[in-house]
């Protein structure tokens, strides 16, 4: 076999194992989706009225849960963080990752596998989400080519997001340690986007954090594709941050790896 | 004994060769200038207290962490140019268990199989062989967390067999086990050495290394501080002796008269006598006490590694025999 070979075989092996365990334990996934879940019916039904009146012009004459639900399934792709730093921490407490180092296994097989995972459990949560969007009234307006787009930004952004999520599995002593550093991923970084209300209704300071961190770009894409508007330049910023994202997750973590010791 | 020297003899071929490895985390020395050599075939024990480098010994040889300063080559292969190959030769257990408790304890060999590039029909064979060979055929379809520590232990050394290594590094494989389940663990190293397989084994328990070692280091503060058959060990401590009890201090007094050779603890009310001849002398002892002098117990000592363990590790300054 031919090193590429060797690379996408040991990786296939570790991605099956990662897929095996989230059925086996699948707490970790039903919890990616019952945090957005929760976080939906309550701004939809209980916050959703007011907001929805302070809106104006940027809900495009529509109801809120049509702006909402593209923010909401991103918060659902971030919450996938969780898992993903837990589970690589377990290999590393557990030591797996010290068994896996000391085998003539192609390095980075294992984080691809948990990587894969990720992004695997994020599409599966992502429409599990829609599904309970559409039963609260949630109207889309994106055609098949639409929707194909929304869930490749979804896997782009989920991609990005589990190797920075790997990295904070490897560097962090314990397994609460590493839910804990993706805290800012899953709940920080989405309130202070456009994810529930338009960045341009905050005040200074945050507005421009708002305008400038990664979620904006990637949450804008989606709800311009699901409710129809156009999408312009947001949708290459949104990849190209994914992109810097991953990049760096990747790096980060892949020095971890080979630093990492229980 | 008798297959020991042969091995010994024959290990002409090196698997381990260490020259100066130097270690320090965070300007704590630990490894400090350690040689060693483990020839082929051979069982190595690395006795040592907690905290003796041991196990940074074994993660430096397997590939985990990197060097200071020395060299190492692992069955022909330097360790800092040619990892890759010394991994697909070797096999660790580490001091922990590394098994994936999601998985069943036949999945986990499985696992170990695929990443070894193992044809399925070759991994599902040497699955079950090793399930068979370590009694854990009813426990193959469980997952690991409902295994005693033994069996735990067991599917472990099982996985790091699945690859069928030529070198592998055993570290503390007994530490935090039954007796019984000890025991069987000492039985699956003589079978590993049978085969022919070269085992660096750690360990604190000097028992454990007088049964399973042809050659015992003994690592103390991250030097060598002694090297050898555990014989040539424990020659080096001359401790044989008799100790005998007495009830009181007048029968104490009464024994040290007839044995002026023996030196006495007042306090545990103890004559402790040399004892180089055997029987013959403990027939000696007994003559000379007569049946004037009640001794209310008597054990004869040899000298075991613990001796050695303690008067080497004792005495830091101790020169290295050869």
């Amino acid at each position: 076999m031919t090193t590429p070979k060797i690379a996408l075989k040991d990786s296939t092996t570790m991605l099956g194992r990662e897929l095996k365990h989230t059925l086996r334990y699948p707490l970790l996934l039903v919890s990616t989706i019952l945090v957005p879940v929760v976080m939906l019916l309550l701004f939809d039904y209980i916050l959703g009225g007011t907001i929805g009146h302070g809106l104006g012009a940027a809900a495009h004459g529509a109801p809120y849960v049509d702006f909402l639900v593209p923010g909401i399934l991103l918060m659902t792709v971030a919450s996938g963080c969780g898992p993903t730093a837990i589970n690589v921490n377990i290999d590393m407490t557990g030591g797996i990752i010290d068994r896996i180092r000391t085998m003539a296994v192609t390095r980075g097989a294992l984080l691809a596998g948990h990587v894969g995972g990720s992004i695997v459990r994020a599409l599966v949560a992502t429409t599990v989400l829609t599904g309970v969007a559409l039963l609260v009234g949630f109207r889309p307006k994106a055609s098949v080519p639409d929707w194909l787009a929304v869930a490749g930004i979804v896997a782009a952004f989920s991609f990005a997001l589990a190797w920075l999520s790997a990295a904070l599995g490897l560097v962090a002593s314990s397994v609460a340690g590493a839910n804990g550093s993706t805290l800012p991923i899953q709940f920080l970084l989405p309130f202070l986007s456009s994810t529930f209300v338009p960045a341009d209704s905050m005040p200074g300071g945050v507005r421009w954090f708002a305008a400038h961190q990664p979620f904006t770009p990637v949450v804008e894409s989606l709800r311009a594709l699901l409710t129809g508007t156009p999408v312009g330049s947001t949708a290459y910023v949104a990849l190209a941050w994914c992109a810097a994202t991953a990049l760096a997750g990747y790096l980060w973590a892949e020095l971890a790896f080979r630093r990492c010791t229980r | 004994m008798c297959r020991m020297n042969t091995v010994t003899e024959n290990a002409t071929r090196k698997a381990v060769s260490i020259r100066g490895l130097r270690k320090a985390y965070r300007g704590q020395v630990v490894l400090d200038g350690v040689d060693l050599d483990i020839g082929e075939g051979e069982v190595f024990g690395l006795l040592g207290p907690n905290g003796a480098g041991k196990t940074t010994v074994v993660r430096i040889l397997s590939t985990l962490i990197p060097a200071d300063a020395g060299a190492v080559s692992v069955l022909g292969h330097d360790l800092g140019t040619e990892a890759g190959a010394v991994r697909s030769l070797i096999g660790v257990t580490g001091q922990f268990s590394a098994v994936d408790n999601l998985l069943t304890g036949e999945e986990n060999l499985f696992l170990i199989g695929c990443l070894q590039h193992l044809p399925p029909t070759e991994r599902r064979a040497r699955a079950a062989r090793l399930l068979e060979r370590f009694d854990l055929v009813e426990a193959a379809r469980r997952r690991p967390t409902t295994y005693s520590g033994g069996m735990t232990r067991r599917l472990d050394i099982a996985m790091t067999l699945m690859g069928g290594p030529r070198l592998i590094f055993l570290d503390e494989p007994t530490t935090g086990l039954d007796p019984r389940s000890r025991h069987t663990m000492w039985q699956v190293i003589r079978e590993l050495a049978a085969e022919g397989v070269t085992i660096l084994l750690t360990t604190q328990y000097l028992e454990e290394a007088d049964q399973l070692a042809d050659r015992i280091a003994v690592l103390d503060r991250g030097r060598i501080v002694a090297e050898g058959t555990p014989e040539q060990l424990k020659r080096r401590i001359p401790g044989a002796h008799i100790l005998l009890r007495f009830a009181d201090a007048a029968a104490l007094d009464a024994a040290a008269r007839a044995l002026p050779a023996g030196s006495r603890d007042d306090n545990q009310l103890v004559l402790r006598i040399p004892n180089e001849g055997g029987i013959r002398s403990l027939r000696d002892v007994l003559a000379r006490l007569g049946d004037g002098v009640a001794v209310e117990d008597l054990s004869i000592h040899t000298p075991d590694l613990d001796d050695v363990f303690f008067a080497l590790t004792g005495n830091p300054s101790e020169e290295q025999i050869q």
